[in-house]
């Protein structure tokens, strides 16, 4: 089982050099560059050009990406040119409150997903069942920003239960309790937001895996054996049927990523969603290519968990 | 006839299909007594299984009518609880496919301990390790300390049917019901597993009752046979009576239909039609008619019952008095021959 989780992880290396080019491509597709935007107009052209080949910007492709990815390596984005400070530390303070919320949506996620997939799938074709699909339906027909705006509306306006944006009240201090409480309340209404539109897929996925475990003639086995009913679901459905949920995991990752695009920047949550947005609009190169890259590389590792996730739970994918 | 385990009477299991019931099981009767293989015949769709099914229970979504007697106890729709405690220790079960029987994601041996323990919560952990040992030794598992922990798709198909066999038998059951347990198995690991089930049946004394469509399987395992036909039991009678002298069409048909080495044949018999299904089954008249067409229909009876032809040897309908294997006409003999 070692070997395969080392093989699957090599296999990232691959893929996140391609991910890396593929990035870097995309921004020298661009048009401009570092200088075009950032320099007074009145200085002289010559000087310009000279400045240019003094920081590599006429260099072969192959070598200017050499040079970038050793910056990267060494946590070097380069400059935000709108912030006027380095990459590195803007988006330092913002991961963090992105991976936040992210966790505390998945976390809800699944607090929403399994109970519900499980009851809708134990007890399909109820009217229990149904309220449940309905449910997922509206989930999948609503769109993310829509249902985000309406619940920031009735939640954080009309209600005044949650603040309506930040991360945190202004002037608490870190560390204390305070301002921890300050900073799950500014959480749970995105987290939760997001969370009942993204479950939905999760608790259908659940309940056909139920309803297709419970007519499987193990379960018909394990009744023979005399197990009682809640043995039944706990120890042999459940389990089987979490299989392929576990696998989802990481993918499900690589949604969050587009989901907090959208609701960082209707809560005025200061992650990187919000500033993803906001470096389109303003043209902040080196901020986007960074974060691309980040996004990417969430994606790639969610993969892996995944398939991490299924070769521990499930014994016929162990390779020897 | 104070050794009958089991007293099966009138049982009728029926299944919703829209907004109908429709019996695969029609008003069987029969008993099964103690250290006897009954075996249960017919072919796909006769309703073989749904008839276990009921015996134990294990019908999710059907309506069952009828008794099922056991030990002063009507099974039919019999309390839930008593219904569990029954399964897996006085009744066990063994199934055909032994590879979808087994839940893919635990290793057998804990399969097997689960049954142990169901039953007999307070033995400890380490009793029951070495009791499912034992049961593995039993059912002529090779290396049982290492089979414990490999999972159903590590082992061989036979390997996998005796592991489900020693579930089954784990808490000495008086009734072992063996729903078709060697037709997904080839030739040389089915004799294997017949001589495993004829061997516990003497070690345990159990109640067999053994459905298959194999002939040649109730020749060599069973006391006596019940050939079923649509629902309903066509002809029943202890094993040399049956083979010797055969009665309903049915079970001539389905005789006749085996190759023999001992005489030689240009063709084989080959029962005309297939079983109807459950909606189109007529619900009258005798059901086996329409598969042979040629016999008159003054030959059968309007409501065929069971008539007790010679002690213990039941026949259904009167049309087995008129009955005959047709001349094949020229024409199919070259169909066949081609």
């Amino acid at each position: 089982m070692w070997k395969l989780i080392v093989r699957r992880t090599l296999i990232t290396i691959p893929q996140i050099i391609v991910l890396s080019l593929l990035v870097f491509i995309l921004a020298q597709a661009m048009p401009g560059d570092a200088l075009t935007g950032l320099i007074d107009p009145s200085i002289d052209p010559a000087t310009i050009e000279a400045m240019r080949e003094r920081l590599g910007l006429n260099n072969p492709w192959y070598v200017q990406y050499i040079d970038w990815i050793k910056g990267v390596m060494q946590g070097d984005f380069g400059q935000s040119f709108r912030f006027k400070m380095p990459v590195s530390d803007l988006i330092g303070a913002r991961m963090i409150n992105t991976l936040w919320l992210s966790l505390a949506t998945l976390i809800l996620t699944y607090l929403i997903a399994i109970p519900l997939g499980i009851i809708s799938g134990r007890f399909n074709d109820t009217w229990l069942d149904r309220v449940i699909t309905g449910y997922t339906y509206i989930g999948f027909a609503a769109p993310l920003f829509i249902f985000a705006l309406v619940m920031l509306f009735i939640f954080g306006f009309q209600l005044g239960w949650f603040p309506t944006s930040g991360s945190v009240t202004p002037g608490t201090t870190p560390g204390t309790l305070e301002y921890f409480i300050s900073k799950v309340n500014h959480l749970l209404l995105p987290a939760l937001s997001m969370a009942l539109i993204t479950t939905v897929s999760t608790v259908q996925y659940l309940r056909s895996e139920i309803i297709d475990t419970k007519q499987k003639d193990f379960i018909v086995t394990a009744r023979a054996k005399g197990a009682s009913e809640s043995r039944v679901y706990n120890r042999h459905v459940l389990r089987n049927s979490l299989l392929p949920i576990a696998a989802f995991f990481g993918y499900e990752i690589t949604g969050l990523i587009g989901g907090t695009i959208f609701i960082e920047n209707i809560f005025g949550y200061p992650g990187m969603g919000e500033l993803f947005l906001s470096s389109i609009s303003l043209r902040d190169y080196s901020v986007m290519t960074a974060l691309v890259l980040l996004f990417g590389l969430a994606a790639i590792i969610g993969a892996l968990l995944s398939d991490i996730i299924l070769s521990l739970v499930d014994p016929r994918i162990r390779i020897k | 006839m104070n050794d009958v385990l089991l007293e099966i009477k009138n049982l009728k299991t029926s299944f919703r299909i829209k907004d109908d019931y429709y019996a695969a099981v029609d008003d069987v009767s029969l008993n099964v007594r103690k250290n006897e293989v009954l075996a249960i015949v017919g072919e796909s769709g006769s309703g073989k299984s749904a008839f276990a099914f009921s015996i134990m229970g294990l019908h999710t979504r059907a309506k069952i009518e009828g008794e099922i007697n056991y030990k002063g106890n009507n099974l039919v729709n019999a309390n839930a609880n008593y219904m569990k405690q029954l399964r897996g220790s006085e009744m066990g079960m063994i199934f055909q496919d032994a590879l979808s029987a087994l839940n893919p994601l635990m290793v057998v041996g804990a399969q097997i301990d689960e049954a142990i323990f169901l039953h007999n919560p307070k033995i400890s952990k380490s009793l029951r390790k070495k009791q499912v040992i034992n049961l593995l030794n039993q059912v002529g598992i090779p290396r049982p300390e290492k089979t414990y922990y490999q999972y159903p798709h590590e082992l061989s198909g036979g390997m996998r049917q005796r592991i489900v066999i020693a579930m089954a038998i784990s808490n000495q059951p008086e009734l072992l019901i063996a729903d078709e347990p060697t037709t997904a198995l080839d030739v040389t690991i089915q004799s294997q597993i017949l001589d495993l089930i004829k061997e516990l049946k003497d070690t345990i004394h159990a109640g067999i009752i053994l459905i298959t469509h194999d002939l040649g399987v109730v020749a060599e395992m069973a006391d006596r046979v019940a050939v079923m036909y649509a629902g309903q039991i066509v002809e029943i009678a202890d094993i040399y009576t049956l083979m010797e002298n055969p009665q309903h069409p049915y079970t001539r048909s389905l005789l006749n239909s085996i190759p023999t080495l001992a005489e030689v044949k240009s063709d084989l018999h080959v029962i005309q039609g297939v079983v109807p299904s459950l909606q189109n089954l007529p619900r009258t008249g005798c059901r086996f008619a329409s598969r042979i067409p040629w016999i008159k229909d003054s030959a059968h009876e309007a409501s065929p019952e069971l008539h007790e032809i010679s002690h213990g040897h039941f026949v259904r309908c009167t049309c087995y008095k008129d009955f005959y294997f047709p001349e094949k006409s020229e024409e199919e003999r070259n169909y066949v021959a081609n």
